[in-house]
């Protein structure tokens, strides 16, 4: 029992984090990782109920596979996040501060 | 049943195959799609409501399906409308591949939007089908990557920011939702619905639970003070894209978000939670009205229309109590179907002025009713359901909440439907009026002629917006079929 509700608080705290991280920074590569950081924080919670001490019955395996899914759909937003942020930067002379970029004039995109 | 997801999933992966089919594999898929849903719907009035067991896996497990009232009438919302924007995103890019300048940059587009669009449809129809609280969250998840992407691709800095922005509240929302669900398995033990419905009660981790779920849900819904994303995103994208953006994929969050109030957890909403969204729905209403008044552009103003719009779809949540569960069910359908009908048609006829023009500085506006007789008309029409005037589908609606409001006693809310749409009429005749100014000296050239892929669709989806009203009481008896709550659904409420 002890060790379910530590798991499921470092969880919350994880995604409690990741929430202030991604209102305050307005970096997008920290946005990014502030996401990363509140799914691996709902991932944690998750498993921690799936926890049965030893010899006490099985383990219940429909956390796991959620879990399994929440990390395939993770991923490919993060790749997704990560080339729109990309683009951003590329093709523009905006930040994602919504402000000029200080110093040099970015290139002009071929396209 | 699983034929609205297979069909539009398949079409889409083949998109991918074959780049150079790819309308031809769209528009099957459309049709199929439609097909298949006035099959479900025939199925529905007569076999009634029905359970499909993926895989033989019976439900504590397995994951179900279902069709009912509420979910076929969004399906066949998502069909038709779906249908039109798929003709009318055909027009869109031929017009805009004929141009030379940019040609490649329209055909990549072009590429991309239909394997998207197609994902898209897919995860929406699954929204709507789905029964499993989980498999919700991953659907969820499909239409925020497919939404996020399609909204990045018209190129422009502007939009892609947008867009990023978009993705960041789509996850934030989605991954709030799945902790909702997390509370829920860790109390319960089951993802179903319907056995959720029956087990559930009343208590902190419930409540807590619900809570998490509906800020995911608002969040998605851009229900004020969460709807600060809205207007940029859906008035960056390519006209097609707003109105899929606008129409459909804001709906199918707020769908879920009704289903949990009204059905799965309606016993545990307390009667300060539902006049808690009616107020958020309330100021909703005001400030898009007010922003959309301020606009300078054409898109910014109907995206923010939007906004105010979706206010009108929580005011009905107080009214619940007092009224009972079945009229909230009918006049919050009957708004969402006359909404997208309406704001789709009213976002194709801006992005053909668009074309037409090159901008959309309303300002500017002048004369284009010379020009573009049948989209101003289109226009016209669906600002006749936005605003509410009989006998289109919005008046229904507005007249349901109307009478609810007066018979439960709760006045304010008729004052601020009231108010709602005067200001509708105000922003919406803005614009009208620019059409319709023809300034001295204004030289008539002759337009070179449109494709009618881009203006027919805009007009077929505002009749159907304005006809909905007058054939009222059939999808309202879709509504009410096999539902027992829901048979006393005829009296009152209809003029």
């Amino acid at each position: 029992m002890i060790t379910t509700l530590l798991y499921s608080l470092t969880g919350l705290i994880l995604f409690g984090m990741g929430i202030f991280t991604l209102f305050i920074h307005s970096h997008p590569l920290r946005k990014i990782l502030a996401v990363n950081v509140m799914s691996t924080g709902v991932f944690l919670i998750l498993i921690a109920t799936a926890y049965t001490p030893l010899g006490q019955g099985n383990i219940d395996p429909v956390p796991h596979a959620m879990v399994l899914t929440g990390i395939v759909v993770s991923v490919s937003v993060t790749a997704l996040a990560l080339i729109l942020a990309c683009r951003v930067q590329e093709t523009s002379n905006l930040n994602l501060l919504g402000k000029k970029r200080q110093g040099r004039i970015p290139e002009e995109s071929s396209k | 049943m699983i034929s609205p997801i297979v069909l539009p999933l398949t079409a889409g992966l083949l998109c991918f195959l074959f780049s150079h089919k790819t309308f031809t594999i769209a528009l099957a898929a459309a049709l199929a799609n439609l097909l298949a849903v006035c099959f479900l719907t025939w199925q529905l009035l007569v076999f009634g409501p029905m359970r499909c067991h993926m895989g033989g896996w019976q439900p504590p497990l397995g994951i179900t399906l279902r069709t009912d009232g509420p979910a076929l009438l969004m399906l066949l919302m998502t069909a038709v409308t779906g249908l039109a924007i798929t003709l009318y995103a055909r027009g869109y890019f031929t017009y805009r591949i004929a141009d030379p300048r940019h040609a490649s940059r329209h055909q990549r587009q072009q590429r991309y939007f239909w394997p998207l669009w197609m994902l898209l449809l897919a995860g929406l129809n699954g929204l709507f089908l789905s029964n499993d609280i989980f498999n919700l969250y991953v659907t969820l998840e499909l239409i925020g990557i497919s939404a996020a992407s399609l909204a990045a691709l018209s190129g422009k800095p502007v939009s892609q920011l947008a867009s990023f922005r978009y993705l960041m509240v789509s996850l934030l929302g989605s991954l709030t939702y799945l902790l909702g669900v997390v509370f829920l398995y860790k109390s319960y033990g089951v993802l179903d619905l319907d056995i959720l419905q029956n087990i559930t009660t009343s208590g902190p981790g419930m409540r807590a639970a619900l809570a998490l779920l509906s800020v995911g849900l608002l969040l998605k819904t851009a229900l004020f003070p969460l709807h600060f994303w809205l207007p940029p995103a859906h008035a960056n994208a390519l006209a097609p894209v707003s109105a899929i953006l606008s129409a459909l994929v804001v709906k199918g969050s707020f769908f879920l978000l009704f289903r949990f109030w009204f059905e799965v957890f309606a016993s545990i909403v307390t009667t300060p939670a539902l006049s808690f969204m009616g107020a958020l729905g309330a100021i909703a209403i005001f400030w898009g009205a007010i922003q959309a008044m301020r606009q300078q552009r054409l898109k910014l103003m109907v995206a923010y229309s939007t906004v105010s719009q979706l206010g009108y779809l929580f005011i009905a949540f107080p009214l619940a109590r007092v009224d009972g569960d079945a009229q909230v069910w009918s006049i919050v359908i009957f708004m969402a179907l006359a909404h997208a009908c309406a704001k789709s048609a009213m976002f194709m006829a801006a992005g053909t002025v668009f074309l037409h023009l090159g901008h959309d500085r309303i300002k500017d506006l002048s004369g284009v009713r010379a020009s573009l007789p049948i989209t101003v008309f289109a226009y016209g029409i669906a600002a006749v359901s936005l605003m509410g005037l009989p006998p289109s589908g919005g008046f229904i609606a507005k007249w349901m909440l109307l009478t609810s409001s007066l018979v439960s006693t709760q006045w304010w809310w008729a004052l601020v439907i009231i108010t709602g749409s005067l200001l509708a009429s105000i922003y919406v005749f803005r614009v009208m009026s620019r059409f319709f100014v023809i300034p001295e000296g204004f030289a008539f050239k002759k337009p070179e002629p449109l494709s009618p892929l881009l203006e027919w669709p805009a007009l077929a989806l505002a009749l159907l917006s304005l006809l909905l009203g007058l054939v009222a009481p059939w999808p309202l008896y879709i509504l009410a079929t096999g539902s027992t709550f829901l048979a006393q659904i005829f009296p009152g409420g209809l003029p």
